[in-house]
């Protein structure tokens, strides 16, 4: 937190402590009116209308412990365009390939001791909640591409006893793997099965060595870090990088309203996975 | 007080070499697993959690079962438990000693475990569990100890250690709470998110806790002449039963929220438990086994303890239903509750689990040690009861 947040946060704390102003700051709380609570508002109400179930409902009323999500800066987002990856088969594999070989995710044989970041999945297996009779046929022949949301309100990052997992003021979820004891908490706590454990030394299975991303120890969990590293160069997530012009997936600041990302997010109906669940993804389909 | 464990007879000392070479066997295979890492178990991603922390789960039931001694001696003074409250709290510490060993066998890097002090994150229920844990596994030695000796010096124990008795109580309902708040407080994950688990969690544990000590005072009965009474036994085995019949019935109400309401998240897991779920084709059923012969032995315990002629005329069939109790006891937390949680995954996929030999040793060893402790506690308690007769 910069210092002129921390002096405005401490002096709007003294003035609602003595009541001067108090209404004020708590109807600014209440109206939510900043631009990343009004695009989950939104985007959470048309996929209620979907699953049908009325929990997102009333937190689009601000009934939801959202926690309270960063109202100024950076706040990463993604959008991933299921219909663009339907049109160019191979891409999705590409994406997959291009994330793991950066990040020395290792590639065991055995089912048993496998570490993912980003991968397929059926779309049922991705949308639980939504209907599944009559699908149509696009959606049952493609699988989607699924990985860490990066919630708003991330379980994980709660259920870390060491702080190993944490939210950055930009919203990315990440990991500090040389604080992690291992203790698996965070993958019971993740409701999206989006992290990985070490259950043997990964160093033996990484194909191709990236020496410009650390490798992991065994013992620690592991997760997709949204490429937090290129991001702090000013460059693109790998796997935006790797889907070239096609614009399958679209990575930017949620908060800023002229960005690409709010744009696309405001022309196209976006679900998000498990929007019962009030964790708040980060990252959207357009299916 | 220790001298009094280095005497005994033959068959003490074999029972503590028996588990001995059953705690070596287990850090030889701890040992292993330490140099490969948890790959050596059956757990994997989609079963993250295995018999490590379904074991400890259960023990930290039994832990705070003593309580179920601790509390009508000391607060309703109930006289009869005088002789076996010690028993209780000697048990806690066994049970407590247990679960943290399993926690520790469990990390993935165990020379970092001081990083939940040293970066403490009190939003996690991790944290408050390791609090809880070590505060009542504190207070039961504290207690314990300082009661002994003062019952050894034929003296009434200072007055400033009922302080510690009585906080010692919600801290036993405190550890098996906090520990079901591990599992209840995550989202999406259906079979654990239930208000009710903590309270199923207590009813259980206050069965199988007093049935273990009613085991351990037959057997004392028998090999060392302590005679717990019959009167506390008795009160003992009423407490089991109520407890178990609470615990059966909460089981049953998670029955009908599953199957009335007929939220499929809802039924998945019991189904997966009992009957076997059904997904792409394949029926995965290998827990039901489990699962039925914790309704049978739950059933069968419950019977012998509730019929005259066993409770009150046959140490034996009294014996047998307490362990029957504890055994089915231990499948419904120890392993079903555990493991079915990770069915079906938050991918809506289904993993089975299965342990491998060497992950089952090492949870023998485990169980070896607690008991080569109980033991050893036990063998203090009744000698100290032995000389102030004598
Ligand atoms: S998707 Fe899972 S791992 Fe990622 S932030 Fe959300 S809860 Fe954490
Ligand atoms: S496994 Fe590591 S990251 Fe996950 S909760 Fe435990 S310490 Fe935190």
């Amino acid at each position: 937190m910069d210092k002129k947040r921390r002096d405005f946060l401490k002096i709007a704390g003294v003035s609602t402590l003595a009541g001067l102003g108090g209404a004020t700051v708590a109807g600014r709380l209440v109206s939510g009116s900043s631009p990343v609570q009004a695009r989950a508002a939104h985007v959470v109400d048309s996929a209620a209308q979907e699953a049908g179930h009325g929990a997102p409902k009333a937190e689009a009323g601000g009934h939801g412990a959202t926690g309270e999500v960063a109202k100024s800066g950076n706040r990463w987002g993604m959008v991933i365009d299921m219909r663009k990856f339907r049109e160019h088969p191979g891409l999705a594999e590409k994406v997959v390939h291009t994330c793991h070989s950066i990040h020395n995710v290792p590639n065991f044989p055995d089912k048993k001791d496998e570490i993912k970041w980003i991968w397929l999945m059926e779309y049922e297996n991705v949308f639980p909640e939504h209907s599944h009779y009559f699908k149509n046929k696009e959606l049952l022949d493609h699988e989607v591409l699924v990985m860490c949301n990066h919630c708003d309100n991330p379980p994980c990052v709660k259920a870390c006893p060491t702080r190993a997992t944490f939210k950055n003021k930009d919203g990315i979820v990440a990991m500090d793997y040389h604080r992690c004891i291992g203790c698996r908490f965070c993958m019971a706590a993740c409701p999206y099965g989006a992290r990985s454990f070490n259950w043997r030394n990964p160093r033996d299975y990484i194909e191709n060595y990236n020496r410009e991303f650390p490798s992991r120890m065994r013992g620690v969990v592991e997760k997709c870090n949204l490429c937090a590293e290129r991001v702090a160069l000013g460059k693109q997530p790998a796997c935006v990088e790797a889907c070239g012009d096609t614009k399958a997936m679209i990575f930017g600041n949620l908060n800023d309203p002229d960005s690409e990302i709010r744009q696309v997010l405001k022309a196209n109906y976006t679900i998000q996975r498990k929007p019962s669940l009030g964790t708040h993804p980060s990252v959207f389909y357009i299916v | 007080m220790f001298e009094k464990a280095l005497k005994g007879n033959n068959y003490y000392w074999i029972w503590l070499a028996f588990l001995g070479s059953l705690m070596a066997i287990g850090a030889f295979c701890y040992v292993r697993q330490f140099n490969y890492g948890l790959g050596l178990t059956g757990m994997s991603r989609d079963v993250s959690w295995g018999l490590y922390i379904s074991q400890f789960t259960f023990l930290v039931g039994v832990a705070a079962g003593g309580v179920m001694l601790v509390l009508p001696y000391y607060v309703h003074n109930f006289k009869a438990f005088g002789r076996i409250t010690i028993l209780g709290e000697f048990l806690a510490i066994a049970a407590l000693l247990m679960c943290l060993t399993f926690i520790v066998a469990d990390l993935g890097q165990p020379m970092r475990m001081l990083n939940v002090i040293l970066h403490a994150q009190p939003r996690s229920m991790l944290f408050y569990d390791m609090i809880v844990l070590n505060g009542y596994l504190f207070l039961n030695i504290l207690c314990g100890w300082v009661i002994l000796t003062a019952e050894r010096k034929q003296v009434p124990p200072p007055k400033w250690i009922y302080i510690f008795v009585y906080i010692s109580i919600p801290f036993a309902i405190s550890i098996h709470t906090v520990t079901a708040m591990l599992y209840c407080g995550l989202p999406g994950r259906h079979f654990w998110l239930s208000a009710i688990i903590a309270p199923r969690f207590l009813a259980s544990a206050f069965a199988a806790g007093p049935a273990l000590i009613v085991v351990a005072a037959l057997i004392l009965k028998r090999v060392a002449n302590f005679d717990a009474g019959k009167k506390a036994i008795d009160k003992m085995v009423t407490i089991i039963i109520y407890a178990a019949l609470t615990n059966a019935f909460f089981v049953i109400l998670e029955f009908f929220v599953g199957y009335y309401s007929n939220i499929p998240g809802h039924k998945h897991t019991l189904q997966y438990l009992f009957f076997g779920l059904e997904h792409n084709g394949h029926v995965y059923n290998n827990l039901v086994p489990f699962m039925w012969a914790f309704v049978a032995l739950g059933i069968a315990g419950v019977a012998l303890l509730a019929i005259p002629y066993s409770r009150k005329k046959n140490e034996f069939l009294l014996g047998l239903g307490c362990v029957m109790l504890f055994v089915s006891l231990w499948l419904d937390k120890g392993i079903g509750f555990v493991l079915g949680g990770f069915v079906p995954t938050p991918l809506e996929e289904i993993t089975e689990y299965y342990p491998t030999a060497n992950e089952i040793f090492i949870t023998i060893g485990v169980w070896a040690m607690g008991f080569f402790v109980l033991t050893i506690l036990y063998k203090i308690a009744v000698g100290v009861e032995h000389e102030i007769e004598a």
